[in-house]
């Protein structure tokens, strides 16, 4: 009897000290997140839903003091949009970045993080380093010094394709080049940070497996396709995405290099919305800049079904 | 869903054997060699060479640039070396242009927004990972949700709102939208997590209160991560643009990437010299911190992917 008693309110302490502790730590958890989620709150998820309603709006930069006293004119922003040419531009300039952009550079990298990775025995963080380098830089200041190479005369790149008798066009005073030469200039500056994620995944290829290929007879460019490939789908789906969502944005290159043109051949959706928003037309910015987000998350949504079921 | 878990773990997994390649890499190279398969070890030298050249080229080209006279860089066919080197560009930047203003705003912007990001996501990152509280999921997949949503969505918004709070063209309207970034909280709970419970419990019974288990106990555990947090925010905003573009309407609070894009495109547009002086004035520090402090930049690329 007394034993039961004894337990019985040792039990209940024991189940009382927990709850007080209890409660003070839900309390901790509410103070530790309420400076991230204030500052979140109104800089992030507010703009965020206030983008989607301001682009049925008729705001302009002069409502700007009173941005709820606007008027309600539905979808009128998106279907202007879809009627404008220079939009329309835009929107085909973008897609021809990502489509031509994403797999230059992922392929590009793929290849060196391969070659690091089996290629060579030495030196390989410094290689590392190397390729990586341009990553940390600022894109203006890489474009402005790109903009310097590609001079018609006096350019490094026409200088040097000269050596080789080929005449260098005006690469960004051509409608042809300009958009290309944007385009090669992110594969040189974002390569590296794909070949530090495609060298992670590369870690987790068993080495067995490739041995026992070898062993079996199957060649360097079958253990390739047949092994690491699908082995690096997760890591070549996510490098993947990331750098579709920073292409799709693409906004630094165009202003510095080309201001978007000749004739509007480089102008990017992000650019565009730039330039509406300095027009005044917010209203009709935020819808653009919506589209975009769109496009963004069906993409990345489209990229993980697509990719990563296919096992 | 089961693919993004699934690159967490192949990610996080990956860290270690990145972090320190070298000594797999030995006995690897042997074992093939054992099977007798002959590699192209020279030519796969020489070509990650040559591309080592495209990569570092540009840059070479920038920094021998900047110690040009004009007329030497308008010159057909351009010369590597400078003919007579000169220190007019960097002393036009120092003097005539209002350079040391704009290096001064750029480190007052990332140190703040570094600093902002350091405390707020340590401390959401501690509570997802570890204190239990009603509603802590939906927080995390409200902050991972907007992870991927890109700037040039909240832009417009955001201006009315540092409008209407009388902060265009001032250091709280740069600082303020950037001091809580969904990434540092993914990076931090990530690092959390991997910290054993025991610790807490141990301080709780000895009677700690909750926030010095956080400050004195966990958080210095936690070096690395603030390292790794800490450098890729400084980066990202030092290199950071757009918002910076719309806010700093005028030169005293231009940040540099700012500065050097309105005189690229404005009327300094073909004053080479003082463009590539101003191009080193933006990369040199940030590579010499890179090279300083490059492992930690690799464990975040490996860690996260983002750059």
């Amino acid at each position: 009897m007394a034993t039961v008693a004894a337990t019985s309110t040792a039990g209940r302490s024991s189940r009382r000290r927990p709850d007080r502790g209890r409660r003070r730590e839900v309390l901790a958890g509410y103070l530790f997140s309420l400076p991230f989620l204030a500052l979140f709150l109104v800089f992030t998820i507010g703009p965020v839903l206030a983008s989607f309603l301001m682009s049925f709006t008729d705001l302009r930069s002069a409502d700007v003091r009173s941005p709820l006293a606007v008027g309600f004119i539905g979808i009128d922003n998106y279907t202007k949009l879809f009627s404008d040419e220079s939009f329309r531009k835009a929107a085909f300039n973008t897609a021809y970045f990502v489509v031509i952009g994403v797999p230059l550079t992922m392929m590009l990298a793929l290849a060196v993080a391969v070659a690091l990775d089996t290629g060579i025995t030495r030196f390989r963080a410094f290689f590392r380093v190397g390729y990586y380098l341009p990553v940390v830089t600022s894109i203006v200041a890489v474009a402005v010094v790109w903009r310097f190479l590609l001079q018609p005369d006096s350019g490094l790149v026409n200088t040097l394709l000269g050596y080789v008798g080929i005449d260098g066009p005006s690469w960004l005073r051509s409608t042809t080049w300009a958009m290309p030469s944007l385009i090669a200039m992110s594969a040189w500056r974002n390569m590296g940070s794909l070949v530090i994620i495609f060298l992670a995944g590369l870690q987790v290829v068993p080495k067995e497996m490739h041995e026992a290929a070898a062993i079996d007879g199957a060649g360097a460019w079958a253990r390739f396709r047949h092994i690491t490939l699908p082995m690096l789908r997760p890591t070549l789906l996510f490098g993947g995405v990331v750098t579709m969502i920073g292409y799709l944005q693409f906004f630094e290159e165009p202003f510095v290099m080309t201001r978007g043109g000749p004739l509007d051949s480089t102008l990017s959706t992000a650019y565009y919305t730039y330039n509406q928003f300095g027009f005044g037309n917010y209203s009709y910015a935020a819808a653009m800049a919506y589209v975009l987000f769109v496009v963004i998350a069906l993409v990345t949504a489209l990229q993980f079904k697509w990719l990563g079921s296919k096992e | 869903m089961t693919t993004s878990t699934r690159h967490e773990t192949t990610a996080g997994a990956a860290i270690p054997l990145v972090a320190a390649p070298e000594p797999t890499s030995r006995p690897r190279r042997r074992r093939s060699a054992d099977i007798g398969e002959p590699r192209g070890i020279p030519w796969v030298y020489a070509v990650l060479i040559g591309g080592l050249v495209l990569l570092v080229g540009p840059f070479l080209w920038m920094l021998l640039g900047s110690f040009r006279p004009n007329r030497e860089l308008k010159e057909v066919p351009p010369a590597w070396l400078p003919e007579h080197p000169t220190l007019d560009n960097y002393r036009t930047l120092f003097t005539e242009l209002d350079f040391p203003t704009f290096f001064l705003n750029s480190v007052v912007v990332a140190v703040a927004i570094t600093v902002g990001n350091l405390i707020f996501c340590s401390m959401l990152g501690y509570a997802l990972a570890k204190l239990h509280f009603p509603g802590k999921r939906m927080i995390f997949g409200l902050v991972l949700g907007t992870l991927m949503v890109p700037g040039v969505v909240t832009f417009v918004p955001l201006f009315v709102l540092v409008s209407n709070l009388g902060m265009v063209n001032t250091f709280p309207g740069l600082i303020f939208p950037f001091l809580a970034g969904p990434f540092g909280v993914f990076l931090m709970r990530q690092f959390f997590q991997s910290l054993p419970d025991e610790l807490i419990h141990a301080a709780r019974v000895d009677g700690a209160g909750e926030f010095r288990i956080f400050w004195s106990i966990m958080l210095p555990l936690c070096r690395p991560a603030l390292a790794t947090l800490g450098i890729l925010t400084f980066l990202a905003s030092w290199n950071n643009f757009l918002w910076p573009l719309v806010v700093a309407q005028s030169e005293e609070k231009y940040t540099l990437p700012v500065a050097l894009a309105i005189y690229a495109i404005g009327e300094n547009n073909s004053d080479y010299g003082l463009l590539m002086a101003g191009s080193v004035a933006i990369i040199v520090p940030v590579l010499i911190v890179f090279l300083v402090l490059q492992k930690h930049f690799v464990r975040g690329i490996a860690m996260t992917g983002i750059k």
